[in-house]
C-alpha cells in the first residue's frame, strides 16, 4: 500500500506544480482577457440583438443593414451548405437508431414486469434486448446525432466552409456498419460481456476508424478558420473528439485487464463516455444555441473556460463511484467520490451561463422549439449532474447502488439532458440544410409533450421505486421477493413513460423524413410553436 | 491552429492523468494481489457456462460482489457471503461484478443452492420454484422430448410449468450454465481481508462451517 500512497503524493505534487505554471503562463500571455468580445464571436457583424431562430434565409429576422453585414450572413449560408451532405448522413442515421433503440428499450421495460413476454427466443431474451437498447441509443442515436450537429457547427464556429466533408460521410458509413455488426453480435450472443463495452473488440475498430474520419474535417476546417478566437463550443467539440477515440481504444483492448481491475477500466470508460463524450457535445451545443436564439451573448465568458477545464479535470476521474463497496482499493473509490463532488464546480459555472443568459427571456420558450428543447436539456444537465454528485457520496450510494434509482438517473442525463438538446439542435439545423420549413408546427408540439411527459413518468417512478428498493435491500428482515413485488408498480409506470417517449420518437422521425422529402406546403413563416412570429429578442 | 492544438493536447494530457490514476495504478496494485489458495480455476465446462451467462446478459440483473457488512449490512445478512476481494476474481475475464440487483447477488449462489436439479428447473422456469419471480425463463436451453434416452439429464418440472406430455431435457448449454452457477462458491476465507474480526465473524457465514480445514 505504501508505494501507492507515495505515487499518489508525487502525482499530487507534480499536478499542483504544473497547474501553477499553467496559471502563470496564462496570466503572462493574456489568456484571461478574452472577455465578452470573445463571447460575441458567434454573431456576424451587427447581428447581436437579433434572434436566429428558426428560419430559411428569406425569413431571417436579420439579413444585415449594410452590404458588409449582408455578406457575412451570405457567407454563413454558404458555410451551412458546405456541411450539408455530411450532416444529413449522420443525422438521418441517428434518427434511425433512435427508433430502433427505443423499440428495444420498450421491449426490455415490458419484460421486466412480464417475464414471459417474448421469452421463447434466445435472440429476444432480456439479457440481449437490453444491451442492444443501450448500445443503439448511445453509439447510434446520441453519438451519431452529436457528431452530426458538431459537423454543422464546425464551419459556423470557424466561419469558413467545411473542408474534407467527404471523409465525414465515409466515416458515417463505417460507423453504421459497426453498429449493424455490433448489435447483431449482441443479439447472437457474442457480447464482450462488460456494460457499455458489449460490442466485440473486432467490431470496435470500425468505430475508432469512423470517428477518426470525422477528425479530419475538424482539423482541416480549423486550419482554414477565419475567426481570431475559438468560441467555447469549439473547445468542447474538439476535446470530445480527442477524448472518445482514446477512451474507446484503451477500454476495448482485448485480454488486457482481468478480474477486478477489468471492472475499474470498465467503469472508468463507461462514465467517461458520458462525461467526456456526450456531455461536452451537449453542453457545447447549448452554449451555441441559447445565445444564438436569444441574440444575446452568454453572461460570463471567463466562467465558461473555467467550466471547460474543470470539467476535463474532474469528470475524467469519477468513474469508480460505480464500484463503491466493491472489491477494489479504497483510495481509488475515494478519489472518484472526491472528483464526483468537485464536479459541482463545472456544473455550476455552466448553469450560471446557460440559465443566467436566459433570465429575462423566458417568454421565448413559448414560441421557439429549439430554445424550449435546448434550455430544458440544459436545466436537466444541472439537475442530473448535481444528483450524480450526491449519488456518489457513500451514505447515499449505499442505498441507490444496485437499484432502479440509478437507471432513472441515467435517463435523466442521457435523455432529459442530452437527447433534448439534440432534438432542439435538429429543429434548428434541418431548415437551414434543406431550405425547407418544418411542415407541421403541431407535430413539433406533439413530439415535445409526448417525450416530456414520458421522461417525467419514467424518472419519477424509477427514482421513487428505486429509493424504496434500496432501503429495503439494506434490511435483511425484508424477504427478497417482497422487494421484487414492491418495485413492480415502478417498472410498470416505466413502461408507460417509455411508450410515450417511443411514440414521440415516431412523430419526430416522421417529421424528419417529411423534411428530407420536402413534404408539406412551403410556409412563409418560420415554424414556431405559436403561429404568429414575435420578434421580442432583447 | 496553434490554440486549437493547445486545447486538444491539453485535453489529451488530462485524460492521460486520469488513465494513470484510474487504469494503470489500480491494475498494478490489483494484479499484485494474492490469489486465495482455495480459489479454483474454472473447468472447461464452467467456462463455457460463464460464456452463456455473458451471452444471455445475466449480469444486467445480478451482481457478484457482496459489500462489507460494516458498510451495507443487508448483503451479508441475506446470506450473500463475506465481502469479496480482488483475488476472488483472478480467473474472471471479463469481470462480471454487475451493477443491478433486480435479482439477488450470485457471488455464492453455488453454496446457497447447491442442487443442480434446482438450478436447472429455475433456469427452465423461475416461477416453478420461486413464486412471483420476474426472471425470464430460458426454454431455449432445454429440449422437449417424448422419451428421454440414456444419458439425458431430465428436469422434472412440476405442473403447471412443465409440458402436458413428454419430458424436459437439459441441453449441454443448460448443464454448462448450471455448473458455472454451482461453481460460484466463494465461502473460503479471504487471505487479504483484515484479520481483526477473524475471532468472531467469518464462520457466521451461513452455510459453510464444514469447510474449515
Amino acid at each position: 500500500m505504501t508505494p501507492t500512497i507515495a505515487i499518489l503524493l508525487i502525482i499530487t505534487f507534480v499536478l499542483s506544480t504544473v497547474g501553477l505554471l499553467l496559471l502563470i503562463w496564462s496570466i503572462a500571455n493574456n489568456q484571461f482577457s478574452h472577455g465578452q468580445a470573445a463571447a460575441r464571436t458567434i454573431f456576424s457583424p451587427g447581428e447581436e440583438g437579433h434572434s436566429e431562430d428558426p428560419a430559411r434565409p428569406a425569413d431571417q429576422p436579420f439579413t444585415g443593414d449594410t452590404s458588409e453585414q449582408a455578406a457575412a450572413i451570405k457567407a454563413r449560408w454558404t458555410a451551412d451548405q458546405s456541411s450539408r451532405t455530411a450532416v444529413l448522413t449522420w443525422l438521418s442515421s441517428s434518427v434511425f437508431w433512435l427508433l430502433l433503440g427505443s423499440l428495444f428499450g420498450l421491449t426490455s421495460s415490458i419484460k421486466m414486469h412480464l417475464p414471459e413476454f417474448l421469452a421463447a427466443s434466445e435472440f429476444l431474451t432480456f439479457g440481449r434486448v437490453r444491451p442492444v437498447h443501450l448500445n443503439a441509443v448511445t453509439y447510434g442515436w446520441a453519438s451519431m446525432a452529436g457528431i452530426g450537429v458538431a459537423l454543422f457547427l464546425i464551419p459556423r464556429l470557424f466561419k469558413t466552409s467545411l473542408a474534407g466533408g467527404k471523409y465525414a460521410v465515409l466515416g458515417g458509413f463505417i460507423w453504421n456498419i459497426g453498429l449493424v455488426l455490433g448489435l447483431s453480435a449482441i443479439t447472437l450472443g457474442l457480447s464482450d460481456g462488460e456494460e457499455w463495452l458489449e460490442f466485440p473488440w473486432q467490431v470496435d475498430v470500425l468505430f475508432v476508424v469512423g470517428g477518426a474520419m470525422c477528425a479530419i474535417p475538424l482539423l482541416l476546417t480549423a486550419a482554414n478558420r477565419q475567426v481570431e478566437h475559438l468560441y467555447v463550443t469549439s473547445w468542447y467539440l474538439m476535446a470530445a473528439l480527442v477524448w472518445f477515440p482514446i477512451l474507446f481504444l484503451i477500454a476495448n483492448l482485448p485480454y488486457t485487464f482481468p478480474g477486478a481491475s477489468g471492472a475499474t477500466v470498465n467503469w472508468w470508460f463507461a462514465h467517461n463516455v458520458l462525461g467526456l463524450w456526450v456531455t461536452p457535445i451537449g453542453i457545447g451545443i447549448a452554449y451555441y444555441m441559447i445565445p444564438k436564439i436569444l441574440g444575446k451573448p452568454i453572461i460570463s465568458y471567463q466562467l465558461s473556460l473555467i467550466g471547460f477545464w474543470s470539467l476535463a479535470l474532474f469528470y475524467s476521474q469519477v468513474g469508480i463511484h460505480h464500484l463503491i463497496g466493491g472489491p477494489i482499493p479504497t483510495w481509488l473509490v475515494t478519489l472518484s467520490i472526491v472528483h464526483s463532488v468537485m464536479m459541482s464546480i463545472p456544473v455550476i459555472t455552466v448553469a450560471i451561463n446557460h440559465h443566467g443568459t436566459m433570465i429575462g427571456n423566458f417568454g421565448r420558450l413559448k414560441d421557439s422549439p429549439t430554445l424550449r428543447f435546448v434550455w430544458i436539456g440544459a436545466l436537466m444537465y444541472t439537475v442530473s449532474s448535481l444528483q450524480g454528485s450526491m449519488e456518489a457520496l457513500r451514505s447515499i450510494n449505499v442505498i441507490t447502488h444496485f437499484t432502479h434509482y440509478t437507471v432513472g438517473h441515467a435517463h435523466l442525463g442521457m435523455y432529459a439532458f442530452l437527447s433534448f438538446i439534440l432534438f432542439g439542435a435538429v429543429y434548428f439545423i434541418m431548415p437551414r440544410l434543406t431550405n425547407w420549413e418544418w411542415p407541421w408546427r403541431r407535430l413539433i408540439s406533439l413530439h415535445f409533450w409526448l417525450v416530456s411527459i414520458g421522461i417525467l413518468i419514467y424518472v419519477v417512478s424509477l427514482t421513487v421505486g428505486g429509493w424504496k428498493q434500496g432501503l429495503a435491500l439494506l434490511d435483511a428482515e425484508m424477504p427478497f421477493m417482497d422487494i421484487v413485488r414492491m418495485t413492480l408498480p415502478a417498472l410498470q409506470a416505466r413502461t408507460v413513460g417509455g411508450a410515450l417517449m417511443t411514440l414521440g420518437h415516431l412523430v419526430f422521425a416522421f417529421h424528419f423524413i417529411a423534411m428530407l422529402m420536402r413534404r408539406g406546403t412551403a410556409t412563409e413563416q418560420p415554424t414556431l410553436f405559436r403561429p404568429v412570429v414575435k420578434e421580442n429578442a432583447q | 491552429m496553434k490554440r486549437a492544438l493547445a486545447i486538444m493536447v491539453g485535453a489529451a494530457l488530462i485524460l492521460l492523468l486520469a488513465t494513470l490514476t484510474l487504469v494503470a495504478m489500480p491494475y498494478l496494485q490489483m494484479s499484485a494481489e494474492q490469489v486465495p489458495p482455495d480459489l479454483k480455476p474454472y473447468t472447461e465446462q464452467q467456462q463455457r457456462g460463464r460464456q452463456l451467462y455473458i451471452a444471455n446478459g445475466c449480469v444486467y440483473c445480478h451482481s457478484q460482489q457482496p459489500r462489507d457488512p460494516g458498510f451495507a449490512p443487508g448483503d451479508k445478512e441475506r446470506g450473500w457471503g463475506r465481502p469479496s476481494v480482488p483475488g476472488d476474481y483472478a480467473y474472471d475475464q471479463p469481470h462480471l461484478l454487475g451493477t443491478m440487483r433486480t435479482g439477488p447477488d450470485l457471488f455464492n449462489i453455488g453454496a446457497r443452492q447447491p442442487s443442480i436439479d434446482w438450478q436447472l428447473m429455475h433456469l427452465y422456469n423461475p416461477r416453478a420454484v420461486i413464486k412471483g419471480s420476474i426472471m425470464p425463463s430460458y426454454p431455449f436451453l432445454f429440449r422437449h422430448v417424448d422419451e428421454p434416452v440414456e444419458g439425458d439429464k431430465v428436469v422434472n418440472v412440476p405442473p403447471p410449468y412443465g409440458p402436458e406430455s413428454g419430458k424436459i431435457v437439459a441441453t449441454d448449454d443448460a448443464l454448462a450454465l448450471a455448473e458455472y452457477l454451482l461453481a460460484l462458491d466463494h465461502t473460503y476465507p479471504a487471505p487479504t481481508l483484515p484479520k481483526v474480526p477473524a475471532k468472531a465473524s467469518p464462520k457466521s457465514d451461513e452455510s459453510k462451517e464444514q469447510r474449515a480445514p
